[in-house]
């Protein structure tokens, strides 16, 4: 019985209530934000603590013993999804206070960021398929209204792509799920995994795997399945692109990962060797899309599913180096990618508009916010001493290591295509001096006006980067802790003895 | 539309709809029943007395925002999961305290608590989405 | 019994599959539906269909009778019905908002967020004109 696995959950709700309530009061709302994450923050950090020396750290809802009633669990991989997300969700309340307009914040926007960060740790926590697909759920209901909040037109249309494609995804899961529990009869994950491997037709197990091969991928974004996401992710106002940015498409990398390593073991040559070539195609479709597009958010987005195949690699080379390289990459591309996101809306800020060829002379007027983009895109594209440099290398290591020559080529190929585009966003936005004949800024800028505004934004850009930094350079103390996320997810006995118990 | 027969059935329906709602709340305990379906019935009375008189006048009688109750219906369900912490039991479990009334046994748990939780989510929920609809259609 | 439920499955799959291949959203929304019930249908399937007593513990005993039914898939199914049944309120009233900002229900026509190249060849008209 561990009580902090219950606060990651009840805090964004208790502050989320509290938003409700107080919500014709904006700057107590906006004050319960940033006050919400600092204390999600300060237990994530608990939770990381408490795994770190005790292990794996589990709870069981209402006093029902596992596998009868839902458990809360957390490992490593766990615990360092809590952490990133209290992170991010501190980050994105800090820039929200600057970049979300009255009317939105009135219409619930504070709250349905709370709900949101509770969705996605409930994801994280649970050791119950079926508790997975309703915190799924709570996510994506505050998400689709994220998204559509405003009502603006590119909103609703990316918002009819993004709810119908990801209600297609939720119902292969459920569909999976139901598979799994006609096949097992339970539902708790450890459990499932003890009696998955007693079926005796494997053949089953694999087939009813592709369900949630294609429905977390779908929710990742992989190849084919990634058409939703550059389709809506540039349409809300920044600060919550960055926040799904950050966290939607990699709650469904973290779902792969526990399924296919607690679940799905059974015909890894098959099952993992697709998740490898499926990563492989995503990297490069991603970066490919991400090269032609001249809209700032737009080409950060193809990057996103670009990333994701790298995240997917190391769980299809299923191999301890491969999952820490997994583990290091979604750490350091949450950070990174939401980083980019940020700086996209101060840029918006300043010279009004998304489009790279309205963009231009930042680099002049703002060497700061020029080397604050630097600093993560550089990170992104594997520029040693920052953090993208080691979870490359990791992969790359750990893809040579399995044979795997191709994927890995392709791999290091997408990082250099990667560079290109980065450098494509810094010559055209930061380098060329302001074109004269740019059309007037529309109505594309958001929230607060003015310098104050800007400021407030780049807290949260300033301690990002410094974390893309610290990570690059504390790489081996980090590498290490991933070592034990990569043991854990692998040796499957730990998980299960600490949810039923020791045999 | 004024429908005179409506307004007078829906002024005595009111207090009868409410009091049934909270009877089947409690009575969700031990037999059919529940927070649920006894705050759909709740917020049935209220949009009964919508269509009759109107959402301004059905928000007059509710004197509550229904946002307020949807708020107040989560932090109600939230907190009766933490008195099991108070005692020292895991999340949500249930803490009753039994009461010897003549020669029955009266008991008072965490789950009555939580159950009128989620009657007041439901209420606030439903007439949240019902007032707003029947606003923006007249 | 269970053949008869699995072919009902696969055949709600099919339908919805069919009505989300239309270009007009509003079937797309009812596409969507009728894939959640299929999706419920697997679950109560796989639970097992048996006719068996009331999962209840009667009065003075710790167990229920022998040959119980499971009352777990229903359990399971009603959670699921609430949740899609907000889900695809959420999707008809996005249907709705949508038509009304972009005039249209028509998907491929939707091209605010995403739009067409230049020298891309774009849909027009309505998709109730392709469908008569």
């Amino acid at each position: 019985m561990d009580w902090l696995l219950v606060l990651p959950l009840a805090i964004p709700l208790f502050f989320g209530v509290v938003s409700i309530l107080a919500r014709n009061n904006l700057l107590l709302q906006r004050w319960f934000g940033v006050l919400g994450m600092v204390v999600l923050l300060v237990v994530s950090i608990a939770i990381l603590i408490g795994v770190r020396t005790q292990g794996i750290l589990v709870d069981q809802m209402g006093n029902w013993i596992a596998p009868f009633g839902i458990t809360l669990v957390a490992d490593h991989l766990t615990a360092f999804m809590v952490l990133i997300t209290a992170i991010m969700g501190l980050a994105v309340a800090i820039y929200s206070l600057a970049n979300i307009d009255a009317e939105r914040e009135s219409f619930g926007y504070y709250p349905l960021l709370h709900i949101l960060l509770m969705g996605v740790n409930g994801v994280f926590l649970t050791g119950d398929l079926f508790n997975m697909y309703v915190w799924f759920e709570v996510m994506l209901i505050t998400s689709f209204v994220l998204l559509a909040l405003g009502n603006r037109k590119e909103q609703m249309d990316g918002a009819i792509k993004y709810v119908t494609i990801n209600l297609v995804s939720s119902l292969v899961f459920l569909s999976g799920v139901g598979i799994l529990y006609g096949m097992t009869g339970t539902l708790n994950m450890a459990d499932m995994a003890v009696r998955l491997d007693a079926v005796d037709s494997p053949g089953l197990v694999t087939t009813a795997s592709m369900f949630f091969l294609v429905s977390f991928g779908i929710k990742a974004a992989v190849f084919p399945l990634f058409f939703w996401l550059p389709a809506s992710y540039h349409t809300p106002p920044v600060a919550v692109s960055a926040i799904f940015a950050a966290l939607l498409s990699k709650v469904g990398v973290y779902a792969l990962i526990r399924v296919f390593t607690l679940l799905f073991v059974q015909e890894t040559g098959y099952t993992h060797q697709i998740i490898l070539w499926v990563a492989a195609v995503t990297m490069l479709t991603g970066v490919l899309g991400a090269v032609m597009q001249t809209e700032f958010r737009k080409l950060l987005s193809f990057h996103i599913i670009s990333q994701i195949g790298y995240m997917i690699m190391g769980l299809g080379l299923y191999s301890p180096l491969g999952i820490v390289g997994s583990v290091f990459y979604v750490i350091h591309n949450i950070i990174a990618k939401t980083n980019l996101f940020l700086v996209s809306g101060v840029a918006n800020r300043i010279a009004g508009s998304f489009h790279l060829k309205h963009l231009g002379g930042l680099y002049r007027k703002h060497p700061f916010l020029s080397i604050m983009f630097i600093i993560p895109a550089f990170g992104l594209a594997g520029f040693p001493p920052l953090s993208g440099f080691w979870a490359k290398l990791t992969l790359t290591i750990a893809g040579l290591d399995a044979r795997e020559y191709v994927v890995v080529g392709i791999a290091l190929f997408v990082g250099l295509l990667t560079l290109f585009s980065m450098t494509k966003i810094f010559a055209e936005a930061f380098w060329k001096p302001l074109p004269s004949d740019r059309p007037k800024p529309a109505a594309e800028v958001e929230g607060i006006p003015g310098v104050a505004g800007i400021r407030t934004m780049m807290v949260p850009i300033v301690l990002l980067a410094v974390m893309t930094v610290v990570l690059g350079l504390g790489a081996g103390l980090f590498i290490n802790v991933s070592l034990d996320a990569a043991e854990e997810l692998l040796d499957r006995t730990r998980y299960i003895n600490a949810v039923l118990g020791d045999p | 539309m004024k429908s005179l027969i409506l307004q007078t059935i829906a002024r005595l329906l009111l207090p009868l709809m409410i009091l049934f709602s909270v009877f089947l709340m409690l009575r969700g305990h031990n037999e059919p029943g529940g927070g649920f379906i006894g705050g759909l019935v709740g917020a049935g009375a209220f949009s009964l007395y919508a269509v009759a008189f109107g959402p301004a006048s059905a928000r007059g009688v509710l004197r509550a925002d229904p946002r307020t109750l949807l708020g107040l219906g989560l932090l109600v369900t939230v907190l009766s999961g933490f008195f099991a912490m108070v005692l020292g039991d895991a999340f949500l479990t249930g803490q009753w305290l039994i009461f010897h009334i003549g020669e029955a046994d009266f008991h008072l748990g965490t789950a009555l608590l939580f159950d009128i939780g989620v009657y007041l989510v439901v209420v606030g929920a439903t007439l949240t989405v019902i007032f707003s609809l029947e606003e923006e259609s007249t | 019994m269970e053949p008869l439920l699995a072919i009902m499955a696969g055949f709600l799959f099919a339908s919805g599959l069919y009505l989300m291949l239309r270009r007009n959203y509003v079937r797309v929304v009812i596409g969507l539906i009728l894939i959640s019930n299929a999706a419920n249908l697997v679950i109560f399937t796989m639970g097992r269909l048996a006719r068996g007593n009331p999962p209840l513990v009667a009065t003075g005993e710790t167990m229920p009778a022998e040959g119980f039914a499971n009352p777990l898939p229903q359990a399971l199914i009603l959670t699921a019905i609430v949740i899609g049944f907000g889900l695809l309120a959420f999707a008809l009233v996005l249907a709705y908002r949508a038509y009304r900002e972009l005039g249209t229900v028509d998907v491929d026509a939707m091209r605010v967020a995403e739009p067409p190249y230049p020298g891309e060849k774009t849909v027009s008209g309505t998709p109730d004109q392709e469908e008569a």
